[in-house]
């Protein structure tokens, strides 16, 4: 690298064509490494994240089941016996058709992410938010309540919801044995109550969620210059004002990336679902990625239409991811 | 799946043997032939062949992933070893990994011989040639089985694509000292069932034990009911969309379904079988119905000799208890896997009496499908099963198993919400639902 900056011309030419003669005074070696350094994550990117993503899309317009290959004739023009598969065959916009119109699941499933991610902002962040806070002011025994709200986040989502089953558990379960709501008359059905479990679930996420923003924002704060506080101390704010007017403006990019994880974290709920109704989601449980899984993995497979389901989700999931990136390199440009 | 319970308690316990197992399974799968032979065969001609007349080593995958099944079928695969001569190495699987991969699985490098179920589910992946037909086994061991045993070993072809190991009934179970101690009687009829039921509520126990978090448990239900009501052609035919599920027979179901659900246990939506079982067990419930291979071997030991049963009572007379879900588990030959020679004369072995026999020796729930077969380690409860199965005009399998599994799955949720809230009006829509969904997933 040394001999090509020596190498360079100086700096009066205009940018595109000093660019241009920068790559032309790149020695073989270095035009390989760098070919090696782009090209080797791009191959891996086009492999596993662009090729994938679009053969869904390719996809969603066939019917598969899986069995042998996908033929590029129209599933009407070939023969079919009643409840036996056709060989896989292009389907139009059928798929999209049937979501939008015939699956029961669909509309429940978009509810209910929805309710997922407004619980998170609404609850799970600011709860997380509230515990750094008050963590971070140096109350007596902080480190013993930052340990004990930080446990579940280093349990894996599958095991938090086993556990959150057994307490759950309608007959034999913690909370219904303690409140003496076991019997079979005034027992409370938890997970089985379709207007009750969804608000069970987001118990759980929302138990290991905040332990998660805690750590994050911790971290922030921890980062903010005292000299500030000490600042707006000695002007009279309180600590309220000084928290919102001083700290929590100075912590934007802290603030940011906990926006960006509590959208991510809350449009891939997928574990504590699949772990709770051993995948089949229980009614009142329905979830746009359990809804994928369950048309794709399983003794039969309705590969076209789990591809339609997994198109949705991956419209959905562009907006947030649009606009944070449309934000990111803003502001890089800025 | 009715199939599956006994394995599917919550938490899969992965021994280390297992694990081993596992390892082992894998590097079969890799194609590690040298391995097999290893194991003291004498034949490496044959590896990569397909052909019927292939012998040598044969592999069997298999999905008994329980310690209990698998002991049964480890004994079972030494048994047909020393009588065929054919080495026999077992990988075995997770149950439900095994059924969730069962596509790829049969497209890629399958076992010579693998673990799988009777009816609709063996049709379905026999008629998309992924399984090789084993009518010269048939030949051979045709005479042990009764007609029924060979309809549901068939393919949709008339070709023969199974052979049989074991089956088990969906029946009422209740607890003998329960019934002597209160004075209750067996019910024969629908009336005597639901009065029997509504002096158990009075006495204090919850009169029928029911649980539906796992989703399949309450498809039973809903077959006997409508074997009971309409008979074994009509469900059938309803299973094959050939009678649409807005027709007046399936409101006639739910309606009876509904004079039972206020006498059954409460929030079974959100309940695994394990625990309605467990409620039987402790007599706080007067019966349960599902099936022996999951109430009979939740059991413990020590209660097993209280536990009884009766046959779903009688409701249309025209059809009496002639029918009921007896979910049968076999072997299948899958097209591409190796040796299909000696598979099949494993196959041959294990169809016979002696065979079950074997397999049966520590299963205290299922029992074997060979005429007349009373295994010496038979208990009472499979003394009875035997002549009760053996009465019936005809056996269903089970609804995720005589009809798409789709549809089976999408009257999982139906039903569940037809438990929330029995109303006619629900009933009505649940209908609606059913009928729909049906038209896209059998659509041509």
């Amino acid at each position: 690298m040394v001999d090509t900056t020596t190498r360079t011309p100086a700096s009066p030419m205009a940018t595109p064509r000093r660019r241009r003669g920068r790559l032309r005074v790149l020695t073989r070696r270095d035009k390989f490494v760098v070919a090696a350094m782009l090209g080797i994550p791009l191959l891996l990117e086009a492999a596993f994240v662009w090729f994938p993503a679009l053969a869904t899309v390719a996809l969603s317009f066939t019917k598969w089941t899986g069995v042998g290959g996908v033929q590029m004739t129209s599933c009407a023009s070939l023969p079919s016996a009643p409840g036996i598969p056709q060989p896989g065959c292009l389907y139009g916009v059928q798929n999209y058709h049937q979501v939008f119109t015939n699956y029961p699941d669909f509309w429940p499933a978009v509810r209910h992410n929805a309710t997922w991610l407004l619980v998170f902002i609404v609850i799970a962040t600011p709860l997380g938010m509230l515990f750094a806070v008050i963590i971070d002011r140096g109350i007596r025994g902080s480190r013993i309540y930052q340990s004990i709200l930080f446990l579940p986040v280093m349990l894996s989502l599958a095991l938090i919801g086993i556990i959150w089953e057994l307490i759950y558990s309608p007959n034999y379960g913690l909370i219904n044995t303690i409140i003496g709501r076991n019997h079979n008359d005034n027992l409370i059905a938890w997970l089985g109550n379709p207007h009750l479990n969804l608000w069970a679930l987001l118990v759980e996420a929302t138990w290991r969620q905040a332990g998660y923003v805690m750590v994050l924002y911790l971290a922030g704060l921890k980062s903010v210059d005292p000299a500030l506080r000490e600042a707006a101390t000695v002007d009279g704010a309180t600590t309220w004002q000084t928290f919102w007017r001083v700290v929590f403006p100075a912590m934007r990019p802290i603030n940011i990336v906990i926006l960006v994880v509590t959208v991510i974290e809350s449009l891939r709920a997928f574990d504590l679902v699949y772990i709770t109704s051993n995948g089949n989601p229980l009614r009142g449980l329905e979830l746009l990625s359990v809804s994928v899984t369950q048309n794709i993995v399983g003794e039969t497979q309705r590969i076209g239409f789990g591809s339609t389901l997994g198109v949705v989700l991956l419209v959905i999931s562009l907006v947030p991811i649009s606009i944070f990136l449309f934000q990111a390199f803003r502001r890089e440009e800025r | 799946m009715p199939g599956d319970s006994a394995q599917s308690t919550s938490l899969p316990a992965v021994s280390r043997r297992t694990a081993l197992k596992g390892v082992a399974g894998l590097a079969a799968a890799a194609g590690a032939t040298g391995l097999l032979s290893a194991c003291g065969s004498d034949s490496k001609t044959s590896t990569g062949t397909t052909s019927n007349a292939a012998t040598g080593p044969v592999t069997f995958g298999s999905n008994y992933s329980d310690p209990q099944p698998k002991a049964a079928f480890a004994a079972l695969c030494t048994a047909a070893t020393s009588k065929t001569s054919e080495q026999i190495t077992i990988n075995t699987a997770d149950h439900n990994t095994f059924q969730n991969n069962i596509s790829n699985y049969l497209q890629g490098t399958p076992d010579s011989l693998a673990t799988w179920f009777a009816g609709y589910r063996l049709q379905f992946f026999a008629a998309q040639n992924l399984l090789s037909p084993i009518d010269d086994v048939w030949d051979k061991i045709g005479g042990n089985f009764n007609d029924a045993a060979k309809s549901l070993s068939k393919g949709l072809d008339g070709h023969y694509y199974l052979v049989p190991i074991y089956n088990y009934p969906w029946v009422v179970f209740y607890n003998k000292s329960t019934f002597s101690s209160k004075g209750y009687t067996v019910p024969t009829t629908w009336d005597d069932f639901v009065a029997l039921a509504k002096k158990m509520q009075t006495d204090g126990l919850v009169p029928l034990a029911f649980a539906e978090k796992d989703g399949w448990p309450a498809l039973g239900t809903f077959d006997i009911i409508n074997l009971r009501v309409n008979g074994y052609d009509n469900h059938i035919k309803l299973m094959k969309h050939e009678i649409p599920w807005t027709d007046p027979s399936v409101t006639a179901v739910f309606n009876q379904w509904r004079e039972l659900l206020p006498l059954c246990q409460k929030g079974a939506n959100g309940r695994i079988w394990q625990d309605a079982a467990k409620t039987l067990e402790n007599k706080q419930a007067g019966m349960m119905f599902q099936g022996s291979n999951q109430v009979a071997a939740n059991y413990a030991a020590s209660n097993l000799a209280d536990l009884d049963f009766f046959v779903f009572p009688e409701i249309n007379p025209a059809y009496g208890t002639d029918y009921m879900d007896a979910p049968t588990d076999g072997f299948i030959l899958p097209k591409k896997g190796k040796n299909a020679g000696s598979a099949k004369k494993v196959l041959e072995y294990i169809g016979t009496p002696e065979a079950e026999t074997t397999f049966l020796q520590t299963d205290h729930w299922d029992v074997g499908l060979a005429n007349g077969l009373v295994a010496p380690s038979y208990n009472a409860i499979q003394k009875k099963s035997v002549a009760e199965i053996a009465k019936c005009k005809n056996v269903s399998q089970f609804m995720d198993r005589d009809t798409v599994p789709d549809m089976a799955t999408a009257m999982i949720k139906l039903i569940q919400s037809f438990i929330d809230n029995p109303t006619a009006a629900n009933i009505a829509s649940i209908q609606q639902s059913a009928e729909s969904q049906a038209k896209s997933i059998f659509a041509s």
